[in-house]
């Protein structure tokens, strides 16, 4: 294990207004990174390097957009990311835990495998953009195509729990894994702005607390009752989004949830056979 | 030579990307000098490719603030003398100078860049409203006389771009000397178009100004109803059109930004089929209307003009477009980090629908016009950005 160091860029990109970091505390195994002004490439190298050297908790500190971060480790190594972190945060992750102490742009978990991202705040369009395995916890709100085109193969199932509210087109041609929408901010006589849910969906499963406005339900879902499973699920991730959140899991569990289901798996086999 | 073998260094015309966008506006007119948009723009390096860039300040001219700013590049001295000639005799000019500039690295072949403050003269405007002669005259000069272009015609405003990154051009410009109380910014990753001096963004018209990041599918549509209102189109690329198209509702035809965001990004026709019955008489009277006028296609935009910054998406959001709020200035922007990186004290950010137009004025108070359930994220002070 290295000692604790501290990596500063030699220049700044974007110069101006931009905060300082006086204290980085270096606890012990855990290396902290100024990412102010590093540009992603170095910043997705340097990490590459420590984590490969053995280091097994990262902290970045002023991460203001830099895209990527996360890809590439390969290891269930710790990140935790102070700031902003730029587009396809975990693009491609296989094994990481990332703690975003903030909210997060789009592609976020774009193609991941495996490991965990937590946002302790909102996150952009596209959330689990292909995602294929892994899971994903948003606090609040999500943009629009969450889970676009996810899928699952067996046993390796991608999940993704969002606290608040989606915008449109959630779970967009997705093909498998599980979405998760809490409605944690909707009053009871509220009902989830997101239109145009599961369009083009094939495979998967989505659950929504709450009530959704099935005027602009995509075409392709239809809602089936829970099964003892889906509880035994549901329970089982919610537990684990109020955990990191500190929310309260009994009171979101109490539902109703509404679940939604592909009403076929080749929802446009026809669409050129006349 | 022509423009695109000087300017396009790559000599590609086909990558693909996209463009980075930043806006804001003090709603007080507070105003304030270039280093907070170029940050903001600078920081989204990722979505630019150094083809443009390019930055739009209002409240720049208070000495000239009566008077059109004309910026002007021309492809050599000898054009400018001919268009210097050329203003002369159609407008009284009360004031030209070169635009501050400097060399600087990166930065090759730029052309001459001149600006001049005018006003028309009664009797050369031979019964045209003041504003429509000024269109008139742009449209001219941009469509007849080779290698002259006016990039910038408002009054006390002023547009600067260039083919560089947009540190590169903000540093060739002065950028960081202009105050303003409303300022938009743009780096260009150029997709179907060259990128080349006139190309970059914004696009102005009067004191209207546009940045654009997607690409309008039904440009050939919105092109050929510009021309029948008088508007040419001559920058080569896509985005002018919403300038033309913004003039032409909002100025001639006087309808308020939130009407127009219902013009260029209607609501689908099935979400029009649920409306309110006198709703629905008024989006559907504007489809019938304005048809032509719609922007298809993946977009977001920043329009602006003297005392208004409006920040629109399409429809269906196939490009991003994410907003916030800090005292009473607001921020639109392609990114999230960006405007951390103007504002790190942000109180609220949101992510606008598909559609829904975001509009900052000047004098007017801030208010969050959000869906229910899609509250603006408080910005804990815990949580730490810088």
């Amino acid at each position: 294990m290295p000692d604790p160091v501290t990596i500063q860029a030699a220049t700044s990109t974007s110069g101006l207004l931009q905060g300082e970091i006086t204290e980085i505390g270096a606890a012990q195994g855990t290396v902290e990174i100024k990412a102010q002004g590093l540009h992603y490439r170095e910043l997705n190298s340097r990490l590459r390097d420590l984590v490969q050297q053995g280091v097994e908790k990262v902290v970045l500190h002023g991460v203001m957009g830099q895209r990527y971060l996360g890809t590439n480790l390969q290891k269930q190594v710790r990140v935790t990311i102070n700031g902003v972190p730029g587009n396809d945060l975990g693009a491609f992750m296989d094994g990481p835990f990332i703690e975003v102490l903030g909210s997060a742009q789009d592609g976020c978990g774009n193609t991941m495998n495996s490991g965990t991202i937590v946002i302790h705040g909102s996150a952009g369009d596209i959330v689990g953009y292909s995602m294929r395995g892994g899971r994903i916890f948003v606090r609040d709100n999500v943009g629009y195509r969450v889970g676009i085109h996810m899928k699952e193969y067996e046993s390796v199932r991608p999940i993704i729990v969002i606290g608040g509210t989606a915008q449109h087109f959630l779970g967009e041609y997705m093909s498998g894994g599980v979405l998760i929408v809490l409605a944690s901010q909707l009053g009871p006589d509220e009902c989830h702005p997101t239109r145009y849910v599961g369009a083009g969906m094939h495979g998967g499963v989505i659950y929504m607390r709450g009530q959704i406005d099935t005027t602009y339900l995509g075409k392709e879902v239809g809602q089936a009752s829970l099964t003892a499973e889906d509880e035994w699920l549901l329970q089982r991730h919610v537990r684990e989004y109020a955990q990191y959140f500190r929310a309260d899991a009994e009171r979101l569990l109490q539902g109703p949830f509404v679940k939604l289901v592909p009403l076929t798996k080749r929802p446009y086999g026809r669409l050129y056979a006349y | 030579m022509s423009w695109a073998s000087i300017e396009n260094r790559y000599h590609d015309d086909k990558v693909y990307d996209a463009c980075g966008l930043f806006g804001f506006i003090d709603t007080t007119g507070l105003r304030q000098g270039g280093e907070r948009i170029i940050a903001a723009v600078t920081n989204m390096r990722e979505r630019g490719n150094g083809l443009g860039a390019g930055f739009a300040a209002y409240g720049i001219y208070p000495d000239f603030a009566e008077h059109y700013a004309f910026h002007v590049m021309c492809r050599d001295e000898q054009t400018r003398v001919e268009l210097d000639g050329y203003l002369r005799k159609h407008f009284a000019v009360v004031h030209d100078e070169p635009i501050p500039h400097r060399h600087v690295q990166g930065i090759i072949d730029p052309p001459v860049v001149w600006r001049y403050f005018l006003f028309p003269q009664s009797a050369q405007m031979v019964g045209r409203s003041e504003e429509d002669y000024i269109v008139h005259q742009v449209m001219t000069i941009n469509s007849q006389m080779e290698g002259a272009f006016v990039f910038s015609s408002g009054k006390n405003m002023g547009i600067f771009k260039g083919v560089g990154h947009p540190e590169q051009i903000a540093e060739f410009y002065n950028i960081q000397d202009y105050q303003a109380y409303l300022w938009t910014g743009h780096t260009r990753f150029p997709t179907n178009t060259p990128g080349w001096w006139g190309g970059a963004h914004p696009f102005g018209l009067l004191d209207w100004s546009v940045v654009h990041n997607g690409e309008i599918s039904s440009y050939g549509v919105n092109r050929r109803y510009l021309e029948m209102h008088g508007y040419l189109c001559t920058m080569r690329t896509d985005t002018e059109v919403f300038a033309y198209a913004a003039d032409l509702v909002m100025r001639r035809h006087a309808l308020p930004a939130e009407i127009a965001a219902a013009v260029f990004a209607s609501p689908l026709w099935d979400e029009l089929e649920h409306m309110p019955e006198e709703k629905r008489r008024v989006y559907r009277a504007l489809r019938q209307t304005y048809g032509p006028l719609l922007m298809n296609g993946p977009f977001a935009i920043i329009i602006a003009r003297g005392g208004e910054m409006i920040g629109l998406g399409d429809r269906i959001r196939l490009r991003p477009l994410v907003a916030g709020i800090k005292g009473d200035t607001l921020y639109v922007s392609s990114e999230l980090s960006a405007m951390y990186v103007a504002e790190p004290g942000l109180e609220y950010t949101w992510m606008p629908q598909g559609g829904q137009a975001i509009i900052g004025r000047l004098g007017q108070s801030l208010k969050l016009t959000l869906e229910p359930g899609l509250h603006a994220t408080h910005v804990e002070k815990e949580l730490s950005y810088a």
